[in-house]
């Protein structure tokens, strides 16, 4: 009833391609964004936005990134961490080495440093499938570990391998406040989405899922494996060394290389698993899911005014994590973004049975 | 096909949280109440040392309350924890300033490093009393930071005073090899500038072994000990790492007697499992040891017997458990120090507290009223010197108990003072901040 295409006549190739062809999909879009954009900023506390807004929008579009390179290429990568903290590291040399380097382009920089690792450690890809590759990109993440412990250039010397970055400030907009830094990383998510979304739409993308569901079939039909599979990594890293970078910059400040181990790899995993592979909203909800979820479980206890025991507490909100992961996986393996697209799907009917 | 029932619920289940989540008490400071955030770590690797210590916080806090408060003002506190995360840190400290915060106290050097970007801005002080960053200690370019009670290179110094001292005089370490075993993080690595500039001057090797977080794994370390053969080996490790080396030093057949820790590895979970293998053992001793003194007692009979316990009587006396009272008693002496300017009797805010905690005199007498006789030297902290005392002891592990084994040692100010303020200097070119001007500092 609500949810119809009726009326909703296409009379241009350019209309009919674009990305919410529904004019209710648009509505929402449009109402969500400025939603996020105007009123959260006004509305929010500092805590909502600094400790659950903030980083789900940075680990959103490193699982973005994530999800271009498992979801829909196929190749199992678990050096995550590794290729933001590659990104945070390269964009922290390019800001504190060069005197009045721009913001946005140490960003940027961190995210072409981040490519070019992300291509050398995806070279084994173009031998070896599944697990293997997954092992092969764990030694990406280990050695960026002992890289960027061991070599003090990385960490511009500093004795305790502890960098931090401060003053941020794009064309005189100093990036100070909680709310700043809130539509900073929203401008940013927003920007990168959108290039994910259409270079997957495009023929890059379409490369990609050849190469993911069958290929031998793709290298049969004329797509150069080389190709598909490195531009995957390349583009991935570069996504995920931005939301490092901005990791660091924005929501940490001051890092140490432990900030980008093995669990974080672990964490965007999940994130794209649960979300949904091969999906960009699926990166979003998971995203959600991972982040404000532990968030959610450890408050609940003094919301509902009982007291816990902190070590308690974050027991039980690992147990329940846990078995909230197993019953989505159970209820719907593909994932969060499934169960969206299947409601829609079941809005289409409403209120009709069929 | 879709089972929809069981999906609706669990989307009730997080859709109810989430909507909890933004209707969240909009945090108000208690008016009649201080409040002292609690950042502990009951999870985790660190846990074994972090739990002592978190119950001693919140055991003196108790006790103020149980007294009648700081002047007649309630302490009122909340635990965050944190499991020695840096990014859940961060989320705790969010989390926690709201509500009125009066002092941070995060005991680890990697949360300390994020938030000492923060606490300026949210104008509240961190004490990081024996941990942090050492170069914090000068006031003058570290406004909110008070690194109370000592620093990671007062804690070498000492330690190498004390082997100094072992050896029959300084000059006789020209030609010794000490290596130090650390946990490769911001904590382990603090002491390195302080060492290399030790061994310049006194002319012995310095061997750097780093041990991977969490600190498991440590046979290839001791492999390299083994081959190495130094004559003295410093541990700066923290949590289960400093059991591994023990068991580790046991298994090479590195004798326990030349190993000394810094004061974040000579508690008794560290030397509990090693028991008898670990005999002979030295740590530091930051003002404290294990041992109990009258502040033990009260804590004993208002708290504990009244069934207001955070932890096991039995743990009452322990090192980590007492610097946790120690640390909490700085927090409460800043509010005190605070109310003495700005009014007895009412609750202090973070900027407040961190002028009191720039102007502590606690002498010999005020310690020994509060209970801290024999515990603590006197500490007292100015603009420039916002570490307070550079004193330690050096205690041996007997296989059963901690025993002091050294007199109060003092770190070397000449060579300490240029350093801290070259480092904090540094900080400031980095961070484009300009030093405490004379009149900020009597403000």
């Amino acid at each position: 009833m609500l949810y119809r295409e009726n009326g909703q006549f296409k009379t241009s190739y350019r209309a009919d391609q674009q990305i919410f062809p529904i004019r209710q999909d648009r509505v929402v879009i449009v109402a969500f964004l400025a939603l996020a954009f105007v009123v959260i900023p006004g509305l929010a506390s500092e805590y909502m936005l600094r400790a659950i807004l903030v980083p789900f929008l940075i680990l959103s579009l490193a699982a973005i990134g994530l999800n271009i390179l498992v979801g829909y290429c196929g190749q199992i990568s678990l050096g995550t961490g590794a290729f933001m903290a590659i990104g945070a590291y390269a964009a922290y040399n390019f800001n504190v080495r060069i005197e009045g380097m721009p913001l946005l382009l140490s960003l940027v920089m961190g995210g072409v440093c981040s490519t070019a690792v992300g291509v050398l450690f995806g070279i084994p890809s173009l031998r070896i499938k599944g697990l293997y590759l997954a092992v092969a990109t764990l030694a990406a993440q280990f050695f960026t570990d002992w890289a960027f412990l061991r070599i003090k250039w990385f960490t511009n010397d500093s004795s305790s391998g502890s960098v931090n970055v401060s003053g941020l400030q794009i064309l005189g907009w100093h990036i100070d406040t909680p709310a700043d830094k809130y539509l900073f990383c929203l401008g940013l998510v927003c920007v990168c989405a959108l290039m994910a979304k259409n270079l997957v739409r495009g023929h890059i993308g379409r490369e990609w899922m050849a190469m993911r569901d069958m290929d031998v079939a793709a290298a049969v039909i004329g797509i150069r494996p080389v190709y598909a599979k490195l531009s995957a990594f390349a583009v991935s890293s570069f996504f995920v060394g931005i939301a490092g970078a901005l990791w660091g910059f924005v929501h940490l400040g001051s890092w140490e290389p432990a900030a980008f181990s093995i669990d974080r790899s672990f964490q965007l995993l999940f994130m794209v698993i649960i979300g949904g592979l091969g999906s960009i909203m699926g990166s979003f909800f998971g995203a959600a899911f991972i982040i404000v979820l532990p968030i959610v479980l450890d408050n609940l206890p003094y919301w509902f005014g009982i007291p816990v025991d902190t070590a308690l507490a974050s027991h039980l909100t690992n147990m329940v994590f846990g078995a909230l992961i197993v019953f989505f996986l159970v209820v719907e393996p593909h994932g969060l973004a499934r169960l969206w697209s299947t409601a829609k799907e079941k809005l289409r009917l409403w209120p009709f049975p069929h | 096909m879709l089972k929809f029932k069981p999906l609706a619920s669990a989307a009730l289940l997080v859709a109810s949280g989430l909507a909890a989540l933004a209707t969240a008490p909009a945090a108000f400071a208690q008016a009649k109440e201080q409040f002292f955030p609690v950042l502990v770590y009951r999870t985790g690797a660190y846990a074994p040392n972090g739990v002592p210590f978190a119950n001693g916080y919140v055991d003196y806090l108790k006790l103020v309350n149980a007294k009648g408060g700081i002047n007649g003002v309630k302490i009122s506190f909340e635990e965050c924890e944190t499991g020695y995360a840096t990014d859940k840190g961060v989320e705790c400290y969010e989390r926690l300033k709201g509500k009125g915060a009066t002092v941070f106290q995060p005991l680890s050097t990697g949360i300390t490093f994020a938030l000492t970007e923060k606490a300026p801005i949210d104008k509240i002080p961190l004490i990081t009393a024996g941990y942090g960053r050492s170069e914090s200690a000068d006031g003058g370019v570290f406004k909110w930071n008070f690194p109370l009670a000592g620093t990671y290179w007062v804690a070498a110094d000492v330690l190498v005073q004390n082997i100094g001292q072992k050896e029959g005089g300084l000059d006789k370490l020209k030609g010794k090899k000490i290596a130090l075993v650390y946990h490769d993080s911001p904590y382990g690595k603090e002491p390195i500038p302080l060492l290399t500039e030790r061994s310049k001057q006194l002319g012995f090797e310095l061997q750097l072994l780093p041990v991977t977080a969490p600190g498991v794994e440590q046979k290839s370390t001791w492999l390299q000990v083994r081959q190495n053969k130094p004559d003295y080996v410093l541990l700066w490790g923290w949590g289960v790492m400093n059991s591994t080396a023990l068991k580790e030093a046991q298994a090479t057949g590195y004798p326990r007697e030349k190993m000394y820790g810094v004061w974040w590895s000579g508690a008794e979970p560290d030397v509990k499992d090693v028991g008898e293998g670990a005999k002979g053992y030295n740590a530091l001793a930051m003002q404290h040891g294990a041992g109990r003194s009258k502040v033990h007692t009260e804590v004993l009979k208002l708290v504990h017997e009244k069934g207001q316990g955070t932890g096991p009587a039995e743990e009452v006396g322990t090192v980590l458990y007492t610097r946790g009272l120690m640390s909490a008693m700085l927090g409460v002496e800043g509010v005190k120090r605070a109310q003495e300017r700005y009014g007895k009797g009412k609750v202090m805010t973070g900027e407040q507290v961190r002028w009191g905690l720039e102007n502590l005199a606690l002498d010999q007498a005020k310690l020994d009223a509060l209970g801290f006789a024999g515990v603590m030297r006197p500490i007292s902290t100015s603009c420039a010197d916002h570490m307070g005392a550079n004193w330690a002891r050096v205690h041996t592990w007997s296989g059963k108990a901690w025993q002091f084994s050294s007199d109060w040692i003092e770190a070397d100010a000449q060579i300490l003072k240029p350093m801290v303020k070259a480092a904090a200097d540094k900080y400031a070119a980095e961070k484009k901040l300009t030093r405490r001007t004379p009149e900020d500092c009597q403000s």
